[in-house]
């Protein structure tokens, strides 16, 4: 079981612009994959292509899901289907509360006819914040709006959580956090691993990964992955910056 | 996504299913088609009413002809009603019944479809039903006729009561107010007649329905609310109507007095069909320390045209507007409100939000008066557009005119986008376009959906996830 990216080619929609060039990677269930890379390598395009954002259009390639192509489903299909995107900047929605837009995504993997049953909707949502130390009163608040760049983060984890994907995309959620929100971030996420969720972990410093520690760690250039080791090449990547790799990748 | 979005508004006929539906029904008085002198003789003839309303409805017809159609501001689409081409009254008979059962049948079959005896018996104080031209039921708790609280039909009230009915009727609307007042004037038919007697508080809610079931046929209900001093009333109304290939019109004149520290808080959940023109004169006076609060949602009809107001009239009396307006693909809704400053120490405060979808459109007109010679006014205005599609089209005409140096005034608009990012992120949460958009656009409207009281809340949430259901297919 993994979710799997075959010569993955695809382009800004608006101008053609070719970003991501055949990436291949597979995900597998229990496993944490990160991806590094330069600013423009293409690492928000792919957490994007991955969940159907309409800027994007693939001319390439397969993304399967449990040996299932998701490229044709629309996002909210894929995201029902188990993915998960944890985005680097949430988006606010004004007039609609945390707890209800919670709801509501529950409700839409529900059956027609059933009902989400409140008390313990409220009860699991409770004891997810309290892990990462959110305060009641967000439940009340419209999403992420007037949120700092931390509380979004952390609502973020907080929604898949919730949703329980079985692929979970990370895009940057350490930016914006301060160390000890960043722990509490990691630590949310390191409860929800198991042997039935994968996790792309998309990032451009080491520290994230001193606290959610890859199995895997590949770097990202110019639209392919162009490397693939164990945890310890964030360390030496921190040490040494991409340049050495694209030495050898032009080689 | 907004032209894929527009493609499907146009191609869906956006179902508002509740009110969609009519039954045949053989109305035992009909003025025919067309408006004379002699079709005013027909209606007060059959409503056997007295020389000075006869008089009232004649002078009123005159001043319509001579008023012309205000396209010199207003949209263009008004010279689309044909008024020769319209039925001016229809009915079965003048007299509400006091029970459901005795309704005739098709009738109460309508009303049963759009659940009114049920809300009676849920939670309202008092309710009038109109098909057509006349209520066909009017019933109001016991225990309020007790305290002396008058709830019945125009035809009623100014027959029975015509001591209060009199001295207000008309005053704070005149006929000549403007050429749809004058019409209604002259054609007026149903609508409700309300007195609340000094000091009595109405703990709930009365209600009036409006329906139109009948083609080419223009509804006028006429309601009169007094709220004498200290008294409270909330009165709501709800309308519908089939939807007909030809154009519809109602029009109604609505007036509200509220004597010294009454309060009247007036809700209105407009879901015309789409081919009704829906012009509507809607005032209050608030006379001192009085409160008057138009909640005013507008979903349905072809255009809408309707500024509630309040005349200010008494020291420290507050007036309030709070409207939602969706206008859908093909659909107007020129809404706004007015307020009147004409005592000091007066505040008034308008809220208004606006929804447009596919080629909708949504217009905010806004009079605001404070004169010179008064001290401590304050008007607060808000208003803002939510734009879903590229073609959608919002416009606001503030008119603000505050004098004097000791009154205040504040305005604030704003139009916003449902964003592409805001509706990915939506979906990839697992929700669907459609219920996207219903969220993000209940959300817009949220803070002023919970003024309105809980069961027409959930109407309205209804409504909107149905209207936005239909608009992206």
């Amino acid at each position: 079981m993994s979710l799997e990216i075959r010569n993955l080619h695809a382009r800004i929609a608006a101008n053609g612009t070719e970003i991501l060039r055949g990436l291949n990677l597979t995900v597998e269930k229990g496993k944490v994959h990160a991806i590094m890379g330069p600013n423009g390598s293409g690492k928000s395009t792919l957490s994007k292509v991955l969940g159907g954002h309409p800027d994007y259009e693939v001319t390439a390639g397969e993304v399967l899901l449990d040996g299932v192509n998701v490229l044709e489903m629309e996002p909210d299909v894929r995201a029902r289907a188990g993915i998960f995107l944890a985005f680097q900047y949430p988006m606010e929605i004004p007039g609609v509360s945390n707890a209800n837009f919670l709801r509501a995504a529950l409700q839409a993997r529900l059956p027609e006819g059933e009902e989400i049953e409140a008390t313990e909707f409220y009860a699991k949502m409770y004891e997810q914040m309290d892990c990462l130390e959110m305060s009641r009163s967000f439940t009340a608040r419209s999403v992420n709006e007037g949120f700092s760049g931390g509380e979004k983060k952390r609502n973020e984890i907080l929604q898949m959580l919730m949703l329980q994907p079985k692929y979970a995309i990370l895009d940057e959620t350490d930016s914006g956090l301060d160390i000890d929100a960043l722990k509490i971030v990691a630590q949310g996420v390191n409860d929800y691993r198991s042997p039935d969720v994968g996790f792309l972990v998309i990032t451009h410093y080491q520290r994230l990964l001193d606290y959610i520690v890859p199995d895997i760690v590949h770097v990202l250039m110019n639209g392919q992955i162009v490397h693939t080791g164990g945890k310890e090449l964030a360390l030496e990547l921190e040490a040494k910056g991409y340049d050495w790799m694209k030495e050898e990748a032009t080689v | 996504m907004s032209a894929e979005v527009l493609e499907s508004a146009k191609q869906i006929d956006i179902d508002r299913t509740a009110g969609n539906f009519s039954y045949d029904v053989k109305h035992e008085f009909d003025a025919g088609v067309g408006l004379t002198h002699d079709t005013i003789d027909y209606i007060s003839n059959v409503k056997d009413e007295p020389d000075w309303i006869r008089e009232f409805r004649h002078k009123a017809l005159d001043v319509f002809f001579s008023k012309p159609t205000p396209t010199h501001w207003a949209s263009k689409d008004l010279e689309a009603i044909v008024f020769q081409n319209i039925r001016y009254y229809l009915s079965s008979g003048q007299k509400p019944t006091r029970s459901w059962d005795d309704v005739p049948d098709d009738m109460k079959k309508t009303f049963e479809r759009l659940g009114i005896p049920e809300q009676e018996r849920k939670f309202l104080a008092g309710v009038e039903a109109q098909f057509d031209s006349e209520a066909v039921y009017s019933n109001m708790k016991k225990a309020l006729g007790d305290e002396g609280v008058i709830f019945v039909g125009s035809t009623e009230g100014l027959k029975e009561h015509p001591e209060i009915f009199k001295k207000w009727f008309g005053k704070v609307i005149p006929t000549g107010d403007n050429k749809y007042s004058a019409l209604n004037s002259a054609v007026f038919s149903g609508g409700s007649f309300i007195y609340i007697p000094p000091g009595v508080k109405v703990k709930h809610p009365l209600q009036a329905y409006f329906r139109i079931n009948a083609e080419n046929f223009g509804q006028f209900e006429r309601t009169l609310i007094i709220a004498d001093e200290g008294s409270e009333v909330m009165y709501m109304e709800g309308c519908t109507a089939p939807k007909f290939e030809t154009a519809t019109l109602h029009s109604a004149v609505v007036e509200l007095v509220a004597m010294k520290g009454a309060k009247i808080q007036y809700v209105t959940v407009q879901n015309w069909s789409n081919n009704v023109f829906n012009l509507v004169t809607k005032r209050a006076v608030a006379h001192e320390e009085a409160e008057v609060k138009w909640i005013d949602c507008n979903i349905g009809s072809r255009l809408t045209m309707k500024y509630p107001g309040v005349v200010l009239k008494g020291r420290k009396a507050r007036g309030e507007v709070i409207s939602i307006a969706l206008a859908g693909d093909g659909q107007h809704q020129d809404t706004g409100a007015k307020m009147i400053h004409a005592a000091d120490e007066t505040t008034s405060n308008i809220v208004s939000k606006s929804i447009s979808l596919g080629k909708g459109r949504a217009t905010y007109r806004g009079l605001v008066h404070i004169p010179k010679h008064l001290k401590g006014c304050k008007n607060n205005t808000e208003c803002d557009a939510l734009l879903i599609n590229s073609t959608s089209r919002t416009d606001t005409y503030p008119a603000i005119t505050v004098r004097g140096t000791g009154n205040a005034c504040q305005h604030e608009a704003s139009v916003s986008q449902i964003s592409a990012e805001q509706i990915f992120y939506m979906q990839q949460r697992g929700l669907t376009k459609a219920q996207a958009m219903s969220l993000s656009v209940n959300g817009f409207v949220n803070d002023l959906v919970r003024q309105f009281p809980m069961e027409y809340s959930v109407e309205l949430k209804r409504l909107i996830d149905l209207e936005m259901e239909g608009s992206v297919g």
